[in-house]
């Protein structure tokens, strides 16, 4: 076939809902979005289970400490569904993940922000899995199988992370006038980077028309980001505590919120590495990969050791 | 071809800047690739989910029991090296499954019988 009747196949496809499969024909730009795509939201997951591990050792009960666990270990399996997914694409996942490290793919920049308190923990769970969550479960329905496919098992675990987030700030909005604190001031840190991670305005995301019209992306930002501000709009009404935004108020004509403006310059500069923690988790990373080196290499040289073995026997 | 691209879930970061370069070159220490098949209860086919690195089969079901199946999502694992894997070309699609598109006699919803005839 020639390249112009594989793309005319590639978009009826598109046009008609059908799935995009590994060995399907498809353009090379679709090939590189995805995979620079797939790959950023890979290692959102891997190092997003660096400002939560910061609070295992030290979560206030046995209950709460199998709860972190529990759910940083899933954001370890999305990471995981997520580089196989990837890898699907003709890319190694060797070298998608020496790309995380010499800082040439980028990661949600929300984990750029620390862990001050334990409420953070609840906060990220109902802020940060939630923001995630109405992303992914768009995801479901992108155009690339194996995409989709992983997003239908991320969605399936992502619903445990919000609820135990909001039920861990529940509890403390009922607290001591310390823990109340403790909870608003865990809001009024994370919301505006929750708002942050749909990423840049439609007016200013140039490039987003293409990811649409192939079907990658099926919402813009900028609607993802409203339905989220009126999910959380109404239920942060059963914690008692307030959203960090005079602006926010119900609007009865559009049937939706009304909401101030994102500090457009701290998102910009978080991407670019400014973030207060953008070297500390990069340091992170690479020192777990350096460090387990060995380890890949024992493991790689015994199995086939005993692979010549059974061949000589 | 015209280079589109450049949008991205969690949060857009410019092409430049975006990272995932497809230039693929082979390293020495990647453990080689397994896809996964779960038997999800009793009765049911073994059914793909996904994929993962080990060095041998045992440590690939370990490894995909920890991953897949966290929540019962599984009774038996089976898992294959990726370089085992023979497929079809997606290129040939129509010469492997149109034929048969016209052999319409295979289908029961063929033979046109009387409505008196039961459990048929
Ligand atoms: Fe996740
Ligand atoms: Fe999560």
């Amino acid at each position: 076939m020639t390249e112009q009747t594989s793309e005319n196949v590639f978009l009826q496809k598109i046009e008609a809902e059908i799935k995009i499969e590994p060995k399907d024909w498809m353009p090379d730009a679709y090939r590189k979005t995805n995979i620079r795509q797939i790959s950023q939201h890979a290692h959102s997951e891997i190092v997003g289970m660096l400002p939560e591990g910061n609070w295992i050792s030290r979560a206030p009960s046995l209950k709460r400490k199998l709860i972190l666990l529990a759910k940083v270990q899933d954001e370890a399996g999305h990471g995981l569904y997520l580089y196989s997914a990837c890898e699907t694409l003709g890319i190694t996942r060797e070298e998608t993940i020496n790309d995380l490290h010499s800082g040439k793919a980028k990661y949600a920049s929300i984990f750029n922000y620390p862990t001050l308190s334990w409420a953070d923990i609840g906060a990220i769970g109902w802020l940060v899995d939630g923001a995630a969550i109405m992303n992914q479960v768009m995801l479901t329905r992108t155009s690339y199988g194996p995409y989709a496919r992983a997003m239908v098992k991320i969605c399936k675990e992502e619903s445990f992370h919000q609820r135990q987030g909001f039920e861990s700030l529940l509890v403390l909005s009922k607290g001591t006038e310390a823990q109340k604190q403790m909870c608003q001031d865990a809001i009024n840190r994370w919301w505006w980077p929750s708002l942050m991670m749909f990423g840049p305005k439609d007016s200013e995301s140039t490039n987003s028309d293409q990811s649409m019209k192939w079907k990658i992306k099926r919402k813009s930002n900028d609607e993802l980001r409203q339905s989220f501000v009126d999910m959380i709009a109404e239920q942060i009404k059963l914690l008692s505590m307030k959203l960090p935004d005079d602006k926010l108020k119900w609007n009865k004509e559009k049937n939706q919120y009304d909401w101030g403006e994102i500090n457009w310059d701290e998102f910009w500069n978080v991407i670019k590495g400014n973030g207060p923690c953008n070297k500390e988790r990069i340091a992170a990373r690479s020192k777990a990969w350096e460090e387990g080196e060995w380890v890949r290499i024992a493991a790689k040289t015994y199995a086939e050791k005993k692979i010549n073995k059974q061949v000589a026997v | 071809m015209k280079n589109f691209i450049q949008k991205f879930y969690y949060g857009d970061i410019p092409e430049e800047k975006g990272g995932g370069a497809i230039i693929s070159k082979n390293t020495k220490t990647e453990w080689p690739l397994w896809e996964v098949f779960i038997r999800s209860k009793q009765g049911l086919d073994h059914k793909h989910i996904g994929s993962l690195h080990a060095t041998d089969a045992k440590m690939a079901i370990e490894n995909a029991r920890d991953v897949y199946t966290r929540r019962m999502e599984g009774v038996s694992i089976w898992v294959v090296e990726s370089k085992n894997i023979h497929a079809s070309n997606p290129d040939d699609a129509e010469s492997l499954y149109e034929p048969a598109n016209d052999k319409i006699y295979r289908h029961p919803t063929f033979y046109q019988l009387p409505d008196e005839l039961s459990h048929m």
